[in-house]
């Protein structure tokens, strides 16, 4: 009877787990494409926050949950080309910009969000609903902790091996890296630099942004200010922690998603913790994580610098 | 004479105010060896990097084959089969050799890299031209000679009629030289032409056809290499008559001005670096240390300047103990130092020039007036020492990362001699520099030398080092292994100890 509790309470764990760690995937393999093109994002977190109204945005207008994954990978993306515009053609220092771009986010989605709903409380639009995979989601625990998602959480199951093929197996992987490692080695192949990091910047920006369309249209299915709190910054560290390997990111991403996961439970559990410490959790992880593994300089060589150099 | 393989006419290129080609002529016949030879800054590499369409010409055409072309960026270049090897190498450290070949290439199967296929090329092109590698090895696992042996393949691969090489040899050691322009050789009977930058004149006669000289932006001249001879093209080169291997008058050494008796210096994990050293400097004497790099040559020069302190041992100044030396006690004491990095050592690249010639005298007077420094003295003493070792630079605000390394290798002694009231040590002061500004250099030095002064000369140049020192003492593993005097007559000795060959000679 005991066991029969305990299984129970890992599967539903793992399988919330997996829904956690979706978005955090998105962010985190759009901010592996621009880090290995050579270009520091630290805005993620804004781009995501983008996703979050631009999905809520897309689902209101289209009526439809897949409108708004438009509309989410849209808002992304038009953020991850105004950083492009100031970080390469301007030359801006990246850090800065990034943490820019954040509050930046921030701010132009609650006025936006203000401006639409004097109450502060959104109207509910269509979002994404579990649709249980034939066959496989009858495998047991497999199944109940894999296959019971949301139709987005599939999609950043097949985007790991895609990213992983076009990253590290193809022609334009290879020149993007090698403008991650040494712009000008690239430039003197005749690899157009400029173009290639334009370009992962708002490949980048599409993915956070539908890493924010899975906290609006995936989770609830309304627009909250507040939804990405830091997830953005979890993916970073996610990318890190799986050295730019996207299946080791991945399974970076997990982790963090078991360890909210596990949070919320926890919680309920009225354990003698105020509950603020619980909350602490996944980011305490996250700290850990980067204070372990920021310097471990297998980082691209040229991440953050701009190109041409002066 | 056939047409041209490659002409370039009239060629400007402007940076700012500086014209760093000015209307440059260059031809290059189907399968030469053409050298591009003149000092650091006379519009070598920039009018290379024309040519290979990094840089967009001010004026001028380029004519390839017969046909005028415009080369907007590398593509072009490649296109048209023209390879650069650059000075420093357009390699990824972090990838392999065959991912450095690869990158940029079109594949014949997109996206796919065509990883096979380009092994079994790579394999021929080992046989033919004879350059085997192993492809598997990620570049920061070779060593120089064979990480320019990538690029080498690199260019080839994208199909290469015409081989830029930019200073090719300047990071290679005496041995990979030799391999290297075997290499060359092979190309050329292959039927690829090459253009050859340097500004080492015995490496020039060695290896080319034809010689083209150019000045401060200019193009001098272009001779057949059969009839030209050091002394022509240094001329060609710096604009004047230049004394090559010229060697100082010796002698004239007086009192001991720095004693070391067996001085020590340990190091955690790596041992013992420098064992019982004893040596006396003269007052007007220049003492040459010979040895090759990384036998304790710099940690010695760390120990007398007090950068280190050592481990066992003990130093004199004019008779006087000196204890647990510091910078700041050795220069008080009277040293100057110019050491071996300029760059990261010797200077603050992004201070004016100004301030790096009070980087050690700032903080009193005259520079000094309670805690405030005083910028009109600081100036004024620029202006001076800028006028004396005739420091090239738009003023002396400019900061001294921009200048040439000859002329920040001037700065630096500006500095440092006018500390160096009694001894200097000096490490390396020509590496790198071009023919006019080492000629420069050793003439400061000698000047100091005629003042009285003391000077331990540190280098890897035997050339120099005969030619400047009174005598010379070779360290081998950290050990004096013998003192010889400085003249040619000590080159089969001096080259013995280098090797670790005791030697008890007198001197």
């Amino acid at each position: 009877m005991e066991e029969v509790v305990w299984l129970t309470f890992l599967v539903s764990l793992l399988a919330a787990g997996v829904r956690l760690a979706t978005p955090l995937l998105f962010a985190a393999l759009g901010g592996i494409t621009n880090e290995l093109a050579g270009v520091l994002n630290i805005g993620l977190e804004g781009m995501m926050i983008a996703g979050t109204f631009g999905a809520y945005i897309g689902a209101l207008l289209s009526g439809s949950e897949w409108g708004g994954a438009l509309g989410g990978m849209l808002a992304g993306g038009l953020l991850g080309l105004l950083f492009a515009y100031l970080s390469i053609t301007w030359r801006g220092d990246q850090v800065v910009l990034g943490t820019g771009l954040n509050i930046f986010a921030l701010g132009l989605t609650s006025f936006f969000f203000r401006s639409m709903y004097k109450a502060g409380i959104s109207q509910f639009v269509p979002s994404f609903q579990a649709w249980n995979v034939p066959l496989l989601s009858d495998i047991p625990l497999i199944g109940q902790i894999f296959f019971r998602q949301v139709p987005l959480v599939y999609l950043a199951y097949m985007l790991i091996p895609i990213a992983t093929f076009l990253l590290y197996k193809t022609t334009w992987g290879l020149k993007l890296r090698c403008c991650g490692e040494h712009p000008r080695a690239a430039e003197t192949v005749g690899v157009n630099v400029v173009k290639t990091r334009y370009l992962a910047l708002c490949l980048s920006g599409m993915l956070a942004g539908l890493g924010g369309t899975f906290l609006s249209l995936g989770q609830i299915s309304a627009f909250t200010e507040g939804l990405v709190s830091g997830r953005g910054f979890i993916a970073l560290a996610a990318i890190i922690f799986g050295r730019w390997k996207p299946l080791n990111v991945a399974l970076a991403c997990l982790l963090f998603g078991v360890a909210d996961a596990l949070q919320l439970r926890l919680q309920g559990f009225g354990l003698p913790i105020r509950y603020e410490f619980l909350l602490m959790f996944p980011y305490l992880l996250t700290l850990v994580t980067f204070i372990i593994f920021v310097n471990r300089g297998d980082s691209p060589a040229g991440l953050g610098k701009p190109y041409p150099e002066k | 004479m056939p047409a041209p393989l490659l002409e370039m006419r009239q060629i400007v290129k402007t940076f700012g105010s500086l014209r760093a080609n000015d209307h440059v002529d260059f031809e290059v016949q189907s399968g030469e060896i053409h050298a591009l030879l003149g000092e650091n800054g006379a519009g070598k590499t920039t009018l290379m990097n024309v040519l290979y369409g990094l840089y967009q010409p001010d004026g001028g055409e380029i004519y390839w084959k017969g046909e005028k072309i415009t080369l907007h960026s590398p593509r072009d270049a490649i296109r048209h089969r023209i390879g650069m090897i650059h000075q420093h190498l357009m390699l990824v450290p972090n990838f392999t050799v065959l991912e450095n070949i690869l990158v940029g290439l079109p594949s014949p199967k997109e996206p796919f890299l065509p990883i096979q296929e380009t092994l079994t090329r790579l394999e021929d092109f080992a046989a033919q031209y004879g350059l085997p590698i192993d492809p598997t090895l990620k570049v920061k696992q070779l060593p120089l000679g064979l990480q320019q042996r990538v690029e080498i393949l690199k260019a080839l691969f994208r199909g290469a009629d015409l081989l830029i090489l930019d200073e090719p040899t300047a990071v290679l050691s005496p041995l990979e030289v030799e391999e290297f322009f075997a290499v060359l050789k092979n190309l050329v009977g292959k039927g690829v032409s090459i253009i050859f930058i340097s500004h080492k004149l015995d490496e020039v006669l060695r290896i080319s056809d034809r010689i083209t000289v150019l000045r401060q932006g200019k193009r001098i001249g272009t001779i057949e290499t059969r009839q030209a001879t050091q002394p022509i093209l240094a001329e060609m080169m710096v604009g004047r008559a230049v004394a090559l291997d010229h060697s100082f008058p010796k002698g004239g050494a007086a009192q001991p001005i720095l004693e070391l008796k067996g001085v020590s210096l340990t190091r955690p994990k790596v041992g013992r670096v420098l064992k019982e050293i004893t040596l006396t400097l003269h007052s007007g004497e220049i003492l040459g240390i010979a040895g090759i790099d990384g036998n304790g040559q710099e940690e010695l020069a760390d120990v007398v300047c007090g950068l280190i302190p050592y481990s066992a041992g003990q130093m004199f100044i004019e008779g006087r103990s000196i204890l647990n030396p510091t910078p700041r006690k050795m220069k008080a004491a009277g040293l100057g130092y110019v050491p071996a990095d300029r760059q990261r050592v010797g200077l603050v690249k992004n201070f004016s020039i100004a301030h790096n010639l009070v980087l050690k005298s700032f903080d009193a007077p005259p520079f000094n007036a309670y805690g405030f420094l005083r910028e009109k003295v600081v100036r004024l003493n620029a202006q001076q020492i800028i006028a004396e070792f005739d420091i090239r630079a738009a003023d002396l605000l400019q900061p001294v990362g921009e200048l040439s390394g000859g002329n920040q290798q001037k700065v630096i002694l500006g500095r440092e001699l006018k500390l160096a009231q009694r001894l200097l040590v000096a490490v390396h002061p020509t590496r790198g520099l071009d023919v006019g500004a080492t000629e420069s250099v050793r003439q400061f030095l000698h000047a100091q030398k005629q003042k009285g002064i003391g000077i331990l000369l540190i280098s890897a140049d035997l050339d120099e080092l005969l030619a400047m020192s009174d005598r010379i003492a070779v360290l081998f593993r950290g050990e004096i292994l013998g003192v010889v005097p400085g003249e040619a007559a000590s080159l089969p000795a001096i080259s013995r100890m280098m090797l670790g060959e005791r030697l008890e000679a007198t001197a």
